[in-house]
C-alpha cells in the first residue's frame, strides 16, 4: 500500500502513534548535533538541518529548505531504547532472616521509532538475533511492541557505507511504514509505503492521494542518487583477507592511534556486550544486580583467571574489528556491521574501519 | 567487617594536605548520611565533630597528600591503626594540585610566595599516600563523586569489591547519551584518557573533561595529544591541560612535560 502524504498528514501520523499510547522516538537537535529523543510531534524534528560527518568530526549545517530527513544517522544509536545502558536484573531483600527476590517487569510503554534509516533498521534485525533467542526479557518486551516508521536517505553522510553492506539507503525490511521525502519545486510531500497490517491500518487513518508514476520515479531517482553518494565503501572480500593477517603491522599502527575509549562500541547500533554489577545498600538488607553496557575496549572485559586476556590495545582493536566483520558471520549468520558510519564519525581520533580494512587486505604486510 | 561482637564498625576520616572538599562529599551525602551513621560508628571525623574515639579503626578514609615530615610519620600511625585504608581524592591518590611544586625548585617558590619562608617546614614534594603506606583502595576525583563514595563504603561494609570501573569517561558519556564535544564542537576533552567516576559531568554541560579523576586504565595520551594539536591547541596549553589536579600521576606527569616526553 502506497500513499502520498502532505506534511500535515505526516504530523497526524505522529499524533496517531502518540494517541495510541506510544512513546515516539525520533531525530532532534541536541547540543549542536542531530541526536535521538522522545518527540511530541513533527515540530520537534530537525527540519532544515543536515550535518557534515567525517572521521572524528561532526558539524551541523543548514539546508535551504525545511527537509525533515535531510540528515543521515543520528548521533545516538536506537538500541538505547530497546537495550538501555543500564537495566536492573533483580533485587534481593533480606527481612528477618528470609530473602525475597524481585524481578523487575520489563514492560515499558510501547515505542515507535520515527525516521529510522535503513541501516539502523537492519541493525535491529541483527540485535534480534542476539536478544530474541534466547529471549532477553527487556529487549523482547520492547521489541515486540515496537512500531517502525523508516525514512529513505536522500543525503547520505560522509561516513555512510550502507551500499557496501547491502543495508540501504532505501528501507527494505523490518518497517511498518517507510517514508520518502519528495520535493517538486515548493511542493513538499512524502511517499508512504506500508509493509505490515498495522502499517496499512495506520495509513488508512490518514488523508492522502494515490502516488502517480512521476512520484514513484522521483522516489527511485532519489534512492539512485543516494546510492551514488556514499561517503565510504568497504570491499566485501577484505574482511576475510584481513582475518588471515593476524600479525599484520597495521594492527600495531592502529593501536598507536586508538585510545581504547570505547566510543565506537557505544555508538555502534549492533554492539551488544554488557557486564553485570552486584550492589548492596548501606543497610546490607537490599542487594541489586544491574546489567550495564560494556565494551571489548575495556580491560576488565577480558579479565579471566586473574588478568585480562586482551591487555594490549592492538588485541582489543583486532577483537572489535574482526568480531564485527568476520566472526559475527559464524556466530549470527550475518555481518555485525550495517555501514552506518557512527564508529568513524564518533571516534575522537577518526579511526576508520573501512580504511583499516583496506590497509590490511591490500598490503600483505610482510611475511605472515 | 566488624570490630567486635555486636558493635558497629568504626570509621575514621583523616586529613593531610588537601582542601577538605572530599571530606565534604561525605557530609554532602545528606539523604544517606544518617544511614551511614547508623551502620558505622564515626570514631574520628574532625570536619563533622570534635569527638574522637581511640583506634583501631575498621575503615579509614584518607584525604590529602604527604607534604611534610610530620605527615610522613602520621600516615604510618594511621595505617597502623586501620584495618582497611581507602584514599579519597586526587590529593591522596596522585599528590593533588599541590604536586605542581614537584616540577619546580621549592626554595624559589617559597621566596616568591611567602614573606618569611624560614617559618615553613615542608618537603620538596607532594606525593600520594600509596607512596608511603599500603593502600587498600584508591577512590579518584577532584573532588570524589558522592555515589562512588557510598558505593565504596557499602562495599567495605558488605566485604565485597567496589563497583568502580577503571575505564575512561567516554563510556559514561555515551551511556548518558551525551554527544561528544570533541567530535561535534571541536572542544578539547580529556575524557578518553581520564578515569571514569564523575558520570561524564562536564561533557553533559557541553564542556570538555578536565581530567579530575586522573588517568584511566590504559591511557594513550600521545594519541590524544596529536588530536588536540590537530584541533589547534598550542603546546603550552597541552602542557597545562595535563598538569592540573593529577599532574604527578603517570602518564600525565610526562604528558605535560614536552621536553621530557620520550
Ligand atoms: S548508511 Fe545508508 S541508510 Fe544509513 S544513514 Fe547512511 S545512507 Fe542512510
Ligand atoms: S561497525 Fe561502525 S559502521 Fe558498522 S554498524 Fe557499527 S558503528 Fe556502524
Ligand atoms: S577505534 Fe576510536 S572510538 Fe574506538 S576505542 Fe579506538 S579511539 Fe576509541
Ligand atoms: S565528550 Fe569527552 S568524554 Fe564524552 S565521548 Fe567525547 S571525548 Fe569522551
Amino acid at each position: 500500500m502506497a500513499m502520498m502524504l502532505s506534511l500535515d498528514a505526516v504530523a497526524a501520523l505522529v499524533d496517531h502513534l502518540r494517541n495510541d499510547g506510544r512513546k515516539v522516538i525520533g531525530p532532534v537537535l541536541r547540543n549542536a548535533t542531530i541526536s535521538l529523543d522522545e518527540i511530541d510531534g513533527v515540530d520537534d524534528l530537525p527540519a532544515g538541518w543536515t550535518e557534515h560527518q567525517d572521521g572524528g568530526s561532526y558539524r551541523l549545517e543548514r539546508l535551504d529548505r525545511p527537509e525533515l530527513f535531510g540528515h543521515a544517522t543520528p548521533a545516538l544509536p536506537w538500541k538505547s531504547w530497546l537495550y538501555p545502558p543500564r537495566t536492573m536484573l533483580m533485587r534481593a531483600n533480606r527481612d528477618n532472616g528470609s530473602v525475597t527476590i524481585e524481578k523487575p517487569t520489563p514492560g515499558a510503554e510501547p515505542f515507535a521509532f520515527f525516521g529510522i534509516r535503513s541501516c539502523d533498521v537492519h541493525a535491529l534485525d541483527i540485535l534480534d538475533r542476539v536478544f530474541l533467542d534466547p529471549a532477553d526479557p527487556t529487549y523482547t518486551a520492547r521489541r515486540e511492541k515496537l512500531f517502525v516508521v523508516a525514512a529513505t536517505c536522500a543525503r547520505p553522510g560522509g561516513t555512510c557505507f550502507c551500499v557496501s553492506m547491502g543495508t540501504g539507503p532505501a528501507p527494505s525490511i523490518g518497517y511498518d511504514i517507510a517514508l520518502t521525502e519528495l520535493w517538486a519545486g515548493d511542493r513538499h510531500e512524502f511517499l508512504a509505503r506500508a509493509a505490515t497490517d498495522r502499517g496499512r491500518a495506520l495509513l488508512g487513518r490518514l488523508e492522502g492521494r494515490a502516488p502517480t508514476e512521476a512520484d514513484l520515479a522521483a522516489a527511485d531517482h532519489l534512492v539512485g542518487n543516494a546510492t551514488q553518494n556514499m561517503g565510504r565503501q568497504l570491499d566485501p572480500t577484505h574482511p576475510t583477507a584481513a582475518a588471515e593477517r593476524y600479525e599484520h603491522p597495521q594492527w600495531e599502527a592502529v593501536a598507536r592511534r586508538c585510545l581504547a575509549c570505547a566510543n565506537c562500541t557505544m555508538v555502534c547500533p549492533t554492539c551488544f556486550c554488557s557486564t553485570t554489577e552486584d550492589t548492596t545498600d548501606l543497610s546490607g538488607a537490599v542487594s541489586e544486580r544491574w546489567r550495564r553496557w560494556d565494551s571489548c575496549f575495556a580491560l576488565d572485559f577480558s579479565f579471566l583467571a586473574g588478568a585480562p586476556v586482551r591487555s594490549s590495545t592492538k588485541s582489543r582493536y583486532r577483537q572489535w574489528l574482526l568480531h564485527k566483520l568476520v566472526t559475527w558471520h559464524d556466530q549470527f549468520g550475518t555481518s555485525g556491521c550495517v555501514g552506518c558510519g557512527r564508529c568513524i564519525t564518533w571516534c575522537p581520533v577518526g579511526i576508520d574501519l573501512t580504511a583499516e580494512m583496506t590497509a590490511l587486505a591490500l598490503d600483505p604486510g610482510g611475511p605472515s | 567487617m566488624n570490630s567486635g561482637a555486636g558493635s558497629r564498625p568504626k570509621l575514621a576520616v583523616w586529613k593531610f594536605a588537601s582542601c577538605d572538599g572530599c571530606q565534604l562529599t561525605l557530609l554532602d551525602c545528606e539523604d544517606e548520611l544518617l544511614e551511614v551513621a547508623g551502620r558505622v560508628e564515626i570514631a574520628h571525623f574532625l570536619e563533622a565533630s570534635s569527638a574522637r574515639l581511640a583506634g583501631p579503626y575498621d575503615l579509614s578514609l584518607v584525604e590529602g597528600s604527604i607534604t611534610t615530615a610530620h605527615d610522613v610519620d602520621r600516615i604510618q600511625e594511621v595505617r597502623a591503626e586501620s584495618k582497611s585504608l581507602v584514599t579519597i581524592g586526587a590529593c591522596s591518590t596522585a599528590g593533588g594540585i599541590q604536586a605542581l611544586r614537584n616540577f619546580s625548585d621549592l626554595d624559589e617558590l617559597l621566596s616568591v610566595v611567602y614573606a618569611t619562608p624560614s617559618f615553613l617546614s615542608t618537603l620538596d614534594t607532594s606525593t600520594p599516600i600509596s607512596d608511603h603506606v599500603p593502600v587498600d583502595f584508591e577512590l579518584r576525583g577532584c573532588p570524589i563523586d558522592k555515589r562512588q563514595l557510598l558505593e565504596v563504603i557499602g562495599a567495605f561494609l558488605a566485604g565485597r569489591k567496589p563497583n568502580v570501573p577503571d575505564h575512561c569517561v567516554c563510556v559514561e558519556c555515551k551511556a548518558r547519551g551525551n554527544p561528544c564535544v570533541l567530535v561535534a564542537h571541536g572542544t578539547p576533552c580529556l575524557g578518553p584518557v581520564t578515569h571514569a567516576g564523575c558520570g561524564a559531568l562536564c561533557p553533559a554541560f557541553n564542556r570538555g573533561c578536565y581530567g579530575c579523576f586522573g588517568p584511566m586504565e590504559s591511557p594513550n595520551v600521545e594519541s590524544l595529544i596529536c588530536a588536540l594539536t590537530e584541533m589547534g591547541m598550542p603546546p603550552e596549553d597541552v602542557d597545562r591541560v595535563f598538569h592540573t589536579f593529577n599532574a604527578w600521576s603517570e602518564p600525565f606527569r610526562h604528558a605535560g612535560r614536552r621536553e621530557e616526553r620520550p
